[in-house]
């Protein structure tokens, strides 16, 4: 859940580095989604409304919403399910001079046991006749870390650096790169995930004790989409992504998608996403003993595994033609679903077999998203 | 190639691009405006529901290890 805040945080920053040259258009959407798997619910609304005004800013706000409800494999095998809410907030100001971009974002993040606030700050520029779009963007994220019932807190300090280029190469291609590196520094491990070691004394074999993970990472991570208008009115995108960190976690994302339109105002989209990722290098499903090294995880998102992702969506255009100062909108519906493959994190729920002989998890979950926009 | 040798060029690219932006230099465009009705089509935008996109990105990185590059670099095509 912690990590979700952060990604989270960081991706809406990352996300207001883009288009230079024309601000982004009016609009106002709003989402219901639901992720249901592994033993997780999580439930929510995001809200997102954004505005020009005085003909060079546009301003946006967000409001986002995850209720939890969690029995997942971690919590089942050590500790009690549980529920919490999360609640996001962010604002963001974009500023237009000529073929230059300048924006400022501020999101906000809070629920029982985590804080998280991130500033961001980026500028782009379209050049070579506006066939190139270049970006550039910083954010830093300032964390605490709570743990329910106690007074423990840290805090992580976090710095997102990227560059964005996207090229129409053809009338009927378009190509985006982005190189993203994101540092950690301060308290970065779940406070209450534990790892698992042998332990004779004990009936089962194990024991478990306190996850301790480095108190640095950084990452790097490149990736190449392509988007192409086929001889008919309909489109395909691919995309590759190569990531690696200081945690030696090295991970390959692949994903081709198809959208097609049709007359009576539907427009259906397909896609596949294959991702697979090596562990870090202290990660490990069952230690030898109490202790053992330094730093040792058993977060299975740490782990090696395979991940992979139908998604079939549909939208469909409403107020054709406008109605009052609204000039069209859309309802959309997206479902994906997911299945995990792990490689070296074990069920735990199956005992009474020697430790480290345990079935290797898997689960498949299904994530919903209806929303509506409004373009105004 | 090691990190710290990716990481060099990386930034050079970073750096490269931003002079290049920054000079205002500009070249013939070889798919001229009004060539781009195509890639002005709604269906031709890396990130046409930023409200989902963003929705998506989290799911992922809550459960996968790698994070970043996935924010859409795009649009940017002059064409709107």
């Amino acid at each position: 859940m912690k990590r979700i805040v952060v990604m989270a945080l960081l991706s809406l920053a990352a996300m207001r580095t883009g288009m230079a040259g024309v601000l982004p258009e009016d609009r106002a959407d709003v989402l219901l989604h639901s992720y249901d798997g592994g033993g997780v619910t999580i439930q929510g609304p995001s809200v997102l409304v954004r505005k020009q005004f005085a003909q060079k800013f546009s301003v946006s706000g967000n409001h986002y919403v995850d209720k939890v409800s969690s029995a997942s494999i971690d919590v089942v095998t050590t500790a009690s399910p549980y529920e919490e809410e999360r609640k996001q907030n962010s604002i963001g100001l974009d500023y237009l001079h000529d073929r230059w971009m300048m924006n400022v974002g501020f999101t906000t993040s809070e629920e029982n046991d985590y804080k998280a606030d991130t500033f961001s700050f980026g500028v782009s520029q379209d050049i070579f006749g506006d066939l190139t779009t270049v970006s550039l963007g910083y954010s830093l994220g300032n964390d605490v870390v709570g743990r329910r019932g106690t007074n423990f807190s840290e805090d992580t300090q976090r710095q997102q650096y990227r560059l964005g280029v996207s090229q129409i190469l053809t009338k009927d291609l378009l190509l985006g790169l982005s190189l993203e590196t994101i540092t950690d520094e301060g308290f970065l491990n779940n406070p209450y995930r534990q790892v698992r070691y042998l332990d004779p004394t004990t009936p089962q074999g194990y024991s478990y004790e306190a996850e301790t993970y480095p108190r640095t990472r950084t990452s790097d991570a490149g990736s190449i989409r392509l988007r192409y208008y086929l001889p008919y009115r309909a489109a395909v995108h691919a995309e590759y992504r190569k990531y690696g960190d200081t945690w030696a976690v090295d991970a390959d994302t692949f994903e081709i998608g198809y959208t097609h339109p049709i007359e009576a105002g539907w427009t259906f989209e397909g896609k596949i996403r294959s991702y697979s990722q090596s562990k870090a290098d202290f990660y490990n499903d069952l230690f030898p003993r109490s202790e053992f090294q330094n730093f040792m995880a058993r977060d299975k998102e740490l782990s090696t595994f395979t991940s992979q992702t139908l998604r079939v969506g549909a939208s469909y255009d409403i107020v054709r033609g406008g109605w009052k100062f609204v000039e069209r909108g859309t309802v959309n519906v997206i479902l994906d679903h997911m299945l995990f493959d792990y490689e070296d994190f074990r069920d735990l729920r199956v005992t009474g077999v020697t430790p480290g002989s345990e079935p290797l998890y898997s689960f498949d979950a299904n994530v919903l998203q209806v929303f509506v926009s409004f373009w105004f | 190639m090691s990190r710290a040798e990716a990481l060099s060029i990386a930034r050079g690219v970073a750096l490269a691009a931003f002079v290049v932006a920054a000079s205002g230099c500009s070249v013939e465009p070889w798919v001229k405006p009004y060539e781009r009705d195509h890639l002005a089509d709604p269906i031709m935008s890396f990130d046409p529901n930023p409200v989902s996109s963003s929705y998506t990105g989290h799911v992922y990185e809550a459960r996968e290890g790698a994070r970043g590059a996935t924010g859409a670099a795009g649009g940017g095509c002059g064409c709107n």
